[in-house]
C-alpha cells in the first residue's frame, strides 16, 4: 500500500479539497432522484448498518463479508482525488478508504480472474428514485481485474476523516479517479471476480454513449457534449472553465493499462 | 357551438367563467411585462448568493429554459381555452408570447456566457451536438415572431400573412420540447410530460373531421 500512497500522494499534489458542503450537497444517486440535491434530500432512510458485501465468483474465500469485519483487516488512509463527472464538472474529495488490491487479496483471486464486478444495494423502500426506471436496477459496474488491482482504485469510507454521507455513497463504495465518476459505485453489496467482461448500468443504459472503459479523456467527447474542459464545483455564477486532463491527471499512473488500444473505439 | 359546458350545473359554470373573463378584462397586459423579469432577477440573485446551490451555472440555465418552455406551452393553452372552455386570455397572447422569448434568449445567454464562454466552441456545439442545434432552431424560429409582436407589424403584414407566419410558434414549441427530451441522461418521465402537452396542445388546432368535410362540401 505504500508505493500505492505515493503514486496518489504524488498526483494530489496541489490539489485544493472542495469544502465538506460541496462535495455533500451536489451528488448524482439516481436511486434517490435524478436532481443534484435528491440524494441529500432523500437518503436519510437508507439503511446503512448492518451491511455486508458478498464477495463472490473466483474467489478463494466466498462469502458474506460484514463491513465490520472488513473495516478490522484494512489499513485506512486518505486520498486526496479529483472527480470529474461524466456531466463536464469536477470536484476534489478527500477521501479516506482502503485499496481494492487489499479487499480482493482478503477474498484470493484466483488464476483465470480477468474482471471485477460490483452492485450497489437495490432498497426501493428506502430509496424513492428507484420507483422511476431512470436506469435498469440495481446500479452495476465493472473493471478489468488489472485497473481494479491499481494502487489508485480504493474503496472509500469516509470523506475529511468523517464517515461517508449516505448521499456519498455510505457505507462503501468504490472510488476510480481516472474515470468517469459514475463508475465508481456507491454502496456496494456485492464483488463479483468474473472472468468476462460484466454489464455496467450506463452502458446498458446507452450503449453509445457511455462505454465499458469511460476514462477520462479530452480528446473523445460524449456524444452529446465536449469533454475538453470542465468546470470546477465551487467556482460561483462566473467561473471560468477549466481544460480537462487526460486520465484526470493520473496518466503516469494509469496509461500504462491501455497500452496499444484505440481509446476512441475503447472509450 | 361547444362551449364546454353541459349537465345541471351548467348554469353555475357559465356564472363563473363569466365572472373569470369580467375579472381578466380587469386586469391590464402591462401588468405582464412588469412581472416579467422578476422571476429572472430572483434567479439571479439566488444562484449570486449560494440559493441554487454549489453549481450555479447549470442551476440558472436549467431553470430559465424550463421557464421558457412552461412560457411557450401557456403561449399554447390561450386559444384552446377561449375554443374549449370559454374562457377569454387573448388580450395577454402577446405578452406571454414576448416574455417567452425573453426567458428563451435569456437561457441561450446564460449558456453562451456562462456556460460554453469560449466562442470557438460556440459554433462547434450548435453543429456539432444536435440537442443543442434543435434548441437554435427553436430560438431562430421566434425571433421573427418576436419582431413581428406589434400592431405596425400586424399592419403591414396583414392579418392572414400575420398568422401564417404566427404559425411558427408550433415548430417552435415542438423544437423546445425535443431539445429538452434530448438533452436528459436516462430514461426521465419530466421532459417526456411536457413534450404530451405540447403536441395535445397542437392536435387540439388540427381541424375538426366534420370542418374538413364542410369545406370540402
Amino acid at each position: 500500500a505504500a508505493a500505492g500512497f505515493a503514486g496518489g500522494a504524488h498526483a494530489a499534489e496541489g490539489l485544493e479539497p472542495n469544502s465538506w458542503e460541496e462535495i455533500t450537497s451536489y451528488n448524482n444517486y439516481y436511486e434517490f432522484g435524478t436532481g443534484k440535491d435528491d440524494p441529500a434530500r432523500y437518503a436519510g432512510d437508507l439503511t446503512i448498518a448492518p451491511w455486508t458485501v458478498k464477495i463472490d465468483g473466483l474467489v478463494d474465500r466466498p462469502g458474506n463479508y460484514t463491513f465490520e469485519d472488513i473495516m478490522s483487516k484494512m489499513t485506512l488512509e486518505e486520498r486526496i482525488y479529483r472527480f470529474r463527472c461524466v456531466e463536464a464538472w469536477s470536484m476534489v474529495v478527500p477521501w479516506t478508504g482502503f485499496e481494492l488490491a487489499d479487499l480482493l487479496g482478503l477474498a484470493g483471486v484466483q488464476s483465470g480472474a480477468r474482471y471485477v464486478a460490483f452492485e450497489t444495494v437495490l432498497r426501493p423502500e428506502e430509496m424513492p428514485g428507484v420507483s422511476r426506471r431512470v436506469l435498469d436496477w440495481p446500479y452495476v459496474e465493472g473493471l478489468r481485474l488489472d485497473e481494479a488491482m491499481n494502487p489508485l482504485t480504493i474503496m472509500a469510507t469516509g470523506i475529511y476523516g468523517r464517515d461517508i454521507p449516505r448521499q456519498n455513497g455510505a457505507p462503501l463504495r468504490l472510488v476510480v479517479p481516472w474515470k468517469y465518476g459514475f463508475k465508481s459505485i456507491k454502496s456496494v453489496v456485492r464483488i463479483s471476480v468474473v472472468d468476462s467482461e460484466p454489464p455496467t448500468a450506463w452502458n446498458k443504459s446507452n450503449p453509445s454513449e457511455y462505454g465499458f472503459y469511460s476514462n477520462v479523456n479530452p480528446q473523445v467527447d460524449h456524444p452529446r457534449w465536449s469533454q475538453a474542459t470542465e468546470r470546477e464545483i465551487g467556482g460561483g455564477l462566473f467561473a471560468s472553465r477549466k481544460p480537462t486532463l487526460m486520465f484526470n491527471g493520473y496518466e503516469d499512473e494509469v496509461a500504462g493499462l491501455y497500452e496499444g488500444m484505440d481509446l476512441s473505439r475503447n472509450f | 357551438m361547444n362551449d364546454g359546458v353541459s349537465g345541471a350545473s351548467a348554469p353555475r359554470l357559465v356564472r363563473m367563467r363569466d365572472g373569470l373573463n369580467g375579472g381578466l378584462r380587469r386586469v391590464p397586459a402591462w401588468a405582464l411585462y412588469f412581472l416579467a423579469p422578476l422571476p429572472a432577477l430572483y434567479l439571479l440573485w439566488q444562484g449570486s448568493t449560494g440559493g441554487l446551490g454549489v453549481e450555479p451555472i447549470s442551476a440558472l440555465e436549467h431553470a430559465l429554459g424550463e421557464l421558457a418552455l412552461q412560457l411557450l406551452i401557456a403561449g399554447l393553452y390561450i386559444t384552446p381555452l377561449r375554443r374549449f372552455l370559454g374562457i377569454n386570455l387573448m388580450r395577454f397572447r402577446r405578452a406571454v408570447g414576448l416574455i417567452a422569448f425573453f426567458y428563451v434568449f435569456l437561457h441561450l445567454l446564460t449558456w453562451l456566457v456562462l456556460d460554453v464562454q469560449v466562442p470557438a466552441l460556440i459554433w462547434q456545439d450548435i453543429v456539432k451536438r444536435p440537442y443543442i442545434t434543435v434548441g437554435m432552431g427553436a430560438f431562430a424560429l421566434l425571433v421573427p415572431l418576436a419582431l413581428t409582436s406589434n400592431n405596425l407589424s400586424i399592419r403591414r403584414l396583414g392579418g392572414k400573412r400575420w398568422r401564417q407566419l404566427h404559425r411558427l410558434v408550433y415548430g417552435a414549441a415542438l423544437l423546445g420540447g425535443l431539445h429538452f427530451v434530448m438533452l436528459v441522461k436516462g430514461f426521465q418521465i419530466e421532459p417526456l410530460l411536457y413534450m404530451g402537452a405540447i403536441i395535445v396542445l397542437l392536435v387540439l388546432r388540427l381541424p375538426s373531421p366534420q370542418r374538413l368535410f364542410a369545406r370540402s362540401a
